[in-house]
């Protein structure tokens, strides 16, 4: 069972690295949105240190949406999906193995380009810290709960727009405590455990039911 | 006696006892709206509280409160139907569900309306991102979703059952609305409705408000049902009971 976890894991990986511009284009969008906005709201650095945390949270949620999309289209549009549903392992193993790829290609980069742009909004180290562990534990939260938005959204006119539609709603908990995180690490560094824990809670009921529900969708999308 | 359950399950069975229940719950509805109006408007106080009163427009809360309340019952009505559905594959539970979606839409955006007009008397503001005040507007995107990835796919079936599971995972969301507004600590929460207490309530309020709920149910019942038999002579419009239907009207 574990091995058909890894060998569709690496052929995700493979896959990607073959077409490395989809990755960066993700990782660029992030960068982009969130340099956009002291342009927008002016550069003073009182109000950028209160306005990072959210932004970079807004930014990871807008980066990992746009990302979903192609979590099953190649799959969907070559068949591979189709094959995968008709195999004796469970759907959601494999379901499992394509999110943690796409949290790999989509979800990690930012968690490590975070202190870069933590930066450009003159936030502390101790912040920065906070933020990378926050973004490591609520973005893998959102490729699984999205992942279930994609099956859902599988090759529908307009599938992008409406998937925002669907999942947004559903990212607001991480959103809240992920920023929420951040920014009581300001006051007390001690505060921040609840946050941490109640993300962490999070990653772990979203990977329970999270593959359960997109396999469930992907059945339903290609019946 | 042997029950059959799903005896009614079926469209066409269904279709008559629908439309002979929507007088009735018309009515119902009617009969409590007037009670529950009349009693709000002449039966209770004129203000509340002790140095900074709430006056007249504390009356918001005979629609306020019970429009919030039905658009979580709703939304659990709906992912009841849509569980129900995706379980034992019966179409007229879709139909149930998707029937009930605008209802309960409405009935959120209803509470987040009348809320608005009354925080901006008593708090000063008509918006404010208390969790109460967010959940509730996290609730009205879950139904909006609903009914976009419904209307988004062409296929019934699939529409149906995609629709539904999206409803079902959705529904994690209720339990975070219905506390929010009993928050374990208020010190941790800056939440500007107070909490809720019904026992606390005075008697002649809480018979109002209790009296609008219902005709607020019955409404859901009313529009639900009235809605339902759209949605069956639609899906069903070539099968040869609707085609009956349809000729007898023509013919009369």
């Amino acid at each position: 069972m574990l091995r058909v976890f890894w060998t569709i894991l690496k052929r995700d990986l493979t896959l990607a690295m073959r077409r490395r511009t989809d990755v960066l284009t993700t990782l660029f969008f992030f960068v982009i949105v969130i340099s956009l906005f002291p342009l927008g709201v002016g550069t003073e650095h009182k109000v950028l240190e209160i306005l990072g945390p959210g932004v970079v949270w807004v930014a990871a949620l807008l980066a990992s949406m746009l990302a979903l999309e192609r979590l099953f289209a190649a799959d969907y549009e070559d068949g591979t999906l189709e094959q995968m549903l008709l195999t004796a392992q469970p759907l959601s193993l494999l379901v499992l193995a394509k999110i943690a790829a796409h949290w790999i290609l989509t979800g990690l980069p930012l968690v490590l380009i975070a202190p870069l742009v933590g930066m450009q909004y003159h936030l502390s180290d101790t912040a920065i810290g906070i933020m990378m562990l926050s973004l490591l534990l609520g973005t893998p939260v959102l490729s699984l709960v999205g992942a279930i938005g994609a099956a859902l959204t599988l090759g529908l006119r307009g599938g992008g727009i409406l998937l925002s539609l669907l999942i947004l709603p559903l990212y607001i908990p991480v959103l809240v405590y992920g920023s929420g995180a951040v920014q009581v690490s300001s006051i007390a560094i001690t505060d921040t455990q609840p946050y941490l824990a109640l993300l962490g809670a999070f990653l772990l009921v979203a990977m329970v039911f999270a593959p359960v529900a997109s396999a469930a969708a992907l059945r339903i999308s290609l019946e | 006696m042997a029950l059959n359950w799903f005896k009614f399950a079926s469209p066409a069975s269904f279709y008559p006892i629908a439309g002979r229940l929507v007088p009735v719950f018309w009515a119902l509805t009617i009969v409590l709206l007037a009670v529950g109006l009349y009693w709000g408007f002449f039966e209770t106080v004129d203000q509340l509280g002790g140095n900074n009163p709430q006056k007249e427009y504390y009356r918001i809360i005979f629609i306020h409160v019970p429009a919030a309340w039905m658009s979580m019952w709703l939304y659990v009505v709906l992912v009841g139907w849509a569980a129900i559905g995706l379980v034992f594959n019966t179409r007229l539970s879709f139909m149930m569900a998707n029937a009930v979606a605008p209802t309960g839409a409405i009935f959120t955006f209803l509470a987040l309306w009348t809320g608005a007009f009354w925080g901006r008397p008593s708090w000063g503001t008509y918006w404010d991102w208390d969790p109460r005040l967010t959940s509730e507007l996290a609730l009205f995107f879950l139904y909006i979703g609903y009914i976009a990835l419904h209307s988004a796919i062409d296929d019934t079936r699939r529409a149906d059952r995609a629709a539904g599971l999206l409803a079902i995972v959705g529904l994690v969301m209720v339990p975070v609305i219905f506390w929010s507004i009993n928050c374990p600590d208020p010190n941790q929460c800056a939440a500007l409705h107070q909490r809720s207490n019904l026992m606390r309530i005075e008697g002649n309020i809480l018979f109002s408000m209790l009296v609008m709920t219902f005709a607020f149910w019955m409404y859901s019942f009313a529009t639900g049902f009235m809605r339902l038999r759209s949605i069956i002579l639609t899906r069903e419009a070539d099968s040869t009971w609707v085609q009956e239907i349809l000729n007898k009207e023509n013919r009369a």
